[in-house]
């Protein structure tokens, strides 16, 4: 036989999470990206993040826009909404979709050359914005559609499949988003999911543009010798330095770790964002301390991975433009177009 | 944990858990697989290896391979194995000229006490080796208890003529008549080995008070030998059986069509405690059998000589929190009418024709000692199998003794020391035909269990040679085959090649794979990512992975070999790779 799709059947004992549904309800349809693929792992990372928060995922909204990366939104969360963009123009798509329904969750899933090339600077105005959303960059240095050019993200002096060595210095999304004032910048690893799924939980509770940067190897153009964004390469190179962890029950967390090693930060939803420092002089909350640390690594050659700055006062869109609590797209028609004579009473106050 | 050993012949046949699970080792995916592509014959013969009667067996086997089929854990339902062997049996065309023929005489005469499964096995077994056979049988026909105890509506005579045909016919000295009554003067004719498979014989009594006042009163098996040679043909309209096991079923099937109006099953116990296969229990029940549970035997009533019913103690039991009956409480006498009684409450093995002077050892229970492995009992040259050797098990049991007592016999013939048995082998090959293409059927297919058709009620209880069971027809079977999971195509992973994409984890549909650390088996259950607690299915645990050292650990309990985890593979790291377990027989040895 070939081509099946993956069986419905599932283990009988599956756990079932506060709503009632399993692992396998946080699916979506059958990828055809290359076995092996990074991007698949990290899809199934956000199933498991869904899945522990016990989200509905009727409730989400996914957006994205071209490249390998892009196409997974419709490997995960079958049932929730959908849209798939221009390239590089998914920031707009989120911030409008965001502006007229707050009351849906956002995934933006974008790649290196979606987002740090043709759509850099939408991507640099949805975080001056702080778009209420979860941003992914599936990072694999290449493009993989295009059989694997170097992308934006590549290092210098790292090789293409065939021997040739990239040029050009690259643009790391991390810093770029701290510097732009992002409020929760992480990096992490496809092949870590252990890691991962904690940064996906705790990016999905943060109000305001978070920005997860995910090392996703691409096995079919950038997994050899030469390559810095390998398997073997991250592995060997990765330094884990903020273990973070998100809980809606505070208890657990003080139970759960070493007390010294860790500190914790409310959300604004009464959530908390708990951190164990593998690194103890490093500080998550000190955005000049995280730059200087991660370009301090960087020198070395290693990847610092984790939740490297969060904001905790971010004030996200909706309530630095002062919005109607209510979402616009649940306003009545009356309320959401006064019609001409509120119109002409607006104007009347500039005359 | 140590690292799998995936090279000892068992580690795969202990994932093929039908294969597992019975008793003769019979390749049960490969026969289906054969039919699912129309080769009958061939499937006839993959099960003719192993359990020698697939016609017989496909109708009354005890079926130790569907409880032990992987998709019971997975939807309830196992696959029909046993209902697919009788469609290779159905559809098969003529195997004589496929069979070996009965090789040059080796000088060597063999006795065979019984014509039953086991005998007739042993023969099967010996004569392509050019083995004389000489069987004795007391009946006029050769069946055994298989004849005897089956009544035709479960399996039709001309089934069992035709397979006992295939052996007997190829030059078996088949003596009917001929009753042995002492093993003294058998030892004492010049044979070169001799096999006792007489089976056990002798149906328990129950010592109640009237017992022996009436001659209504009958032990089940001898009344269902003299029903099948057709001395018996009537019974009373209230029959009461004693005892719920599979010859109980057959007692209160056969009596419903011998006359009987009223037929109940009158059960010490409640249900879940029965012996009875469920199956056999709900095809007496459509029948309209009433199993009446909870009654302990207390006496037969028998009025002016004529038995006019059986006193019962009503008890009660309670069960405790381990699922265990409490001692039973007596509620109640109570009375039920009867014409006949069929007591079907065991039997044992008899063996008064076994002298003492033949130096045959018996253990604490009078029966002759015999080995579990080799089949020899004390004295040299002689063998036991069937029910015979260690009480009453079923058929399928007594075609494994007959393959094992043959090849001891063939050893002990030789001059070879019988306790050094040929081992197992296992070969595997790969089923990749291209980048998502396998050689077998590896879609899950969702369909429930089908259900196999009955003659109709009104028409089954006219003659009692009518067989209820249907069979398949080419629908049912063409969707069954695809229920089959495929448990003999296997996994097989080479951890130098994995890079840890986890791609196998997120596309397993059971969440059988996990990549962790490694740690103790009991540790380790409870890491794996999802529930993993049948301890009874193995893990399989890689040697250590390149790049984070971690493990590869599969919980071999719900995976349904559907390859996608080799597809999903960047690396070829899995491969599903076709199993077959070499099965030693006695003409055929791997290391031949």
């Amino acid at each position: 036989m070939s081509f099946i799709k993956k069986p419905k059947i599932s283990h009988p004992d599956l756990p079932k999470n506060k709503i009632g549904l399993t692992i396998r309800d946080y699916e979506g349809a059958m990828s055809t990206l290359c076995a092996g693929c990074g991007h698949d792992s990290i899809s199934t990372a956000i199933m498991q993040a869904y899945f522990e928060l016990a989200l509905q995922p009727h409730r989400v909204a996914k957006v994205s826009g071209i490249g390998c990366s892009s196409k997974t939104p419709t490997y995960f969360l079958g049932g929730a909404h959908g849209f798939n963009s221009v390239h590089g123009r998914m920031p707009s798509i989120a911030t409008g979709a965001n502006a007229a329904n707050r009351e849906l969750q956002y995934i933006g899933v974008s790649g290196d050359g979606d987002s740090l090339s043709i759509g850099l600077g939408q991507f640099a105005h949805a975080i001056r914005r702080n778009v209420d959303m979860m941003y992914l960059i599936e990072n694999n240095g290449v493009y993989g559609l295009t059989k694997g050019q170097f992308s934006a993200s590549a290092d210098k002096g790292s090789t293409a499949k065939k021997g040739n060595a990239n040029p050009y210095t690259p643009i790391d999304p991390v810093l770029l988003a701290i510097s732009l004032g992002c409020t929760f910048v992480a990096r992490g690893f496809s092949g870590d999911k252990e890691h991962l799924v904690p940064l996906i939980k705790s990016a999905i509770t943060h109000k305001g543009f978070a920005l997860l940067d995910i090392i996703s190897p691409c096995v079919t153009f950038n997994d050899h010798e030469g390559s810095t964004k390998s398997y073997a390469h991250t592995r060997a190179h990765m330094r884990e330095t903020v273990y973070a962890d998100f809980t809606d029950h505070h208890e657990e967390i003080l139970t759960q770790v070493e007390p010294g090693k860790f500190k914790e930060i409310k959300m604004h939803d009464g959530g908390i964002v708990g951190f164990k420092r593998v690194d103890k002089t490093f500080d998550p909350t000190d955005r000049i301390a995280a730059i200087s640390y991660i370009e301090e690594h960087r020198a070395k050659g290693e990847v610092v991975t984790g939740l490297l700055y969060l904001e905790p006062a971010s004030s996200e869109m909706h309530a630095v433009l002062g919005s109607s609590e209510q979402a616009m797209a649940d306003l009545p028609y009356e309320k959401l177009i006064p019609g001409k004579d509120a119109l002409a009473r607006i104007q009347a106050r500039w005359r | 944990m140590k690292p799998t050993n995936t090279e000892h012949p068992d580690h795969y046949h202990r994932i093929v858990d039908c294969q597992w699970g019975c008793p003769a080792h019979t390749d049960v995916p490969h026969y289906i697989r054969q039919i699912a592509q129309g080769d009958f014959t061939g499937a006839y013969l993959e099960n003719r290896k192993s359990n020698v009667f697939p016609g017989v067996l496909g109708r009354v086997c005890d079926r130790p391979c569907e409880p032990a089929c992987r998709r019971g854990r997975l939807d309830e339902a196992p696959v029909a194995i046993c209902r697919l062997k009788r469609v290779a049996a159905d559809l098969s065309d003529d195997i004589r000229p496929l069979l070996p023929p009965k090789g040059d005489s080796n000088g060597k005469r063999i006795a065979c006490v019984g014509a039953g499964c086991a005998s007739l096995t042993v023969a099967n077994d010996l004569l392509p080796l050019g083995y004389d056979i000489v069987m004795f049988e007391q009946h006029a026909q050769p069946g055994g208890l298989i004849r005897t105890n089956i009544p035709a509506f479960r399996l039709p005579a001309p089934v069992l003529d035709d397979e006992i045909a295939l052996i007997v016919e190829r030059g078996v000295d088949l003596r009917l008549n001929t009753r042995i009554d002492s093993l003294q003067s058998l030892l004492h004719d010049g044979f070169d080995a001799v096999f006792i498979g007489t089976g056990a014989p002798r149906g328990k009594d129950l010592a109640l008070p009237g017992r022996h006042d009436t001659d209504r009163i009958h032990i089940g098996i001898d009344w269902l030998e003299s029903v099948a040679f057709e001395h018996t043909d009537t019974i009373g309209e209230n029959v009461l059986i004693i005892g719920v096991g599979n010859t109980a079923m057959d007692c209160c099937r056969s009596s419903l069509r011998l006359g009987g109006k009223h037929v109940k099953v009158m059960a010490r116990k409640p249900r879940g405690w029965f012996k009875a296969s469920e199956w056999e229990l709900e095809d007496a029940e459509e029948e309209n059998v009433d199993i009446v549970i909870n009654h302990l035997p207390k006496a037969f009533i028998v009025e002016a000589g004529k038995l006019t019913g059986m006193t019962f103690d009503k008890l009660h039991y309670d069960i405790d929190e381990q699922g265990r009956l409490s001692k039973p409480r007596v509620l109640e006498e109570v009375f039920i009418p009867c014409d006949d009684v069929i007591l079907a409450i065991g039997q044992d093995n008899a063996f008064p024709w076994i002298e003492a002077q033949t130096g045959v050892k018996l253990n604490q229970w009078d029966v002759p000692e015999v080995n579990t492995v080799t089949h020899a009992a004390s004295i040299p040259g002689l063998f036991f199998g069937g029910d015979a050797a260690f009480g009453p098990k079923n058929i399928i049991w007594a075609v494994e003794h007959g393959h094992r007592a043959a090849i001891s016999i063939h050893k002990y013939c030789q001059g070879e020391d019988i306790t050094k048995r040929p081992p197992r082998g296992i070969n595997l090959l790969s089923t990749k035909m291209g980048l998502h293409e396998w050689s077998y059927s590896n879609d899950f297919d969702e369909t429930s269990r089908l259900q196999m058709h009955h003659v109709d009620l009104t028409q089954r209880f006219k003659d009692i040679k009518i067989e209820v069971e249907l069979g398949f027809d080419p629908q049912q079977t063409s969707k069954e085959v695809e229920r089959c999971l495929n448990c003999d195509i296997q996994t097989v992973f080479t951890e130098n090649l994995c890079i840890e994409c986890d791609a196998c984890l997120d596309i397993c549909p059971t969440h059988c794979l996990t990549i962790t650390d490694n740690c103790e088996e009991d540790d380790l259950r409870t890491r794996l990512r999802a529930p993993a607690e049948n301890k009874e299915q193995i893990l399989y645990v890689s040697d250590v992975l390149p790049q984070t050292g971690k493990i590869m650990v599969k919980d071999e309990n719900l995976c349904i070999h559907c390859g996608l985890c080799a597809e999903r593979c960047p690396t070829g790291a899995w491969d599903m790779r076709k199993s077959r377990v070499d099965i030693p027989y006695a003409a055929l040895s791997p290391t031949d």
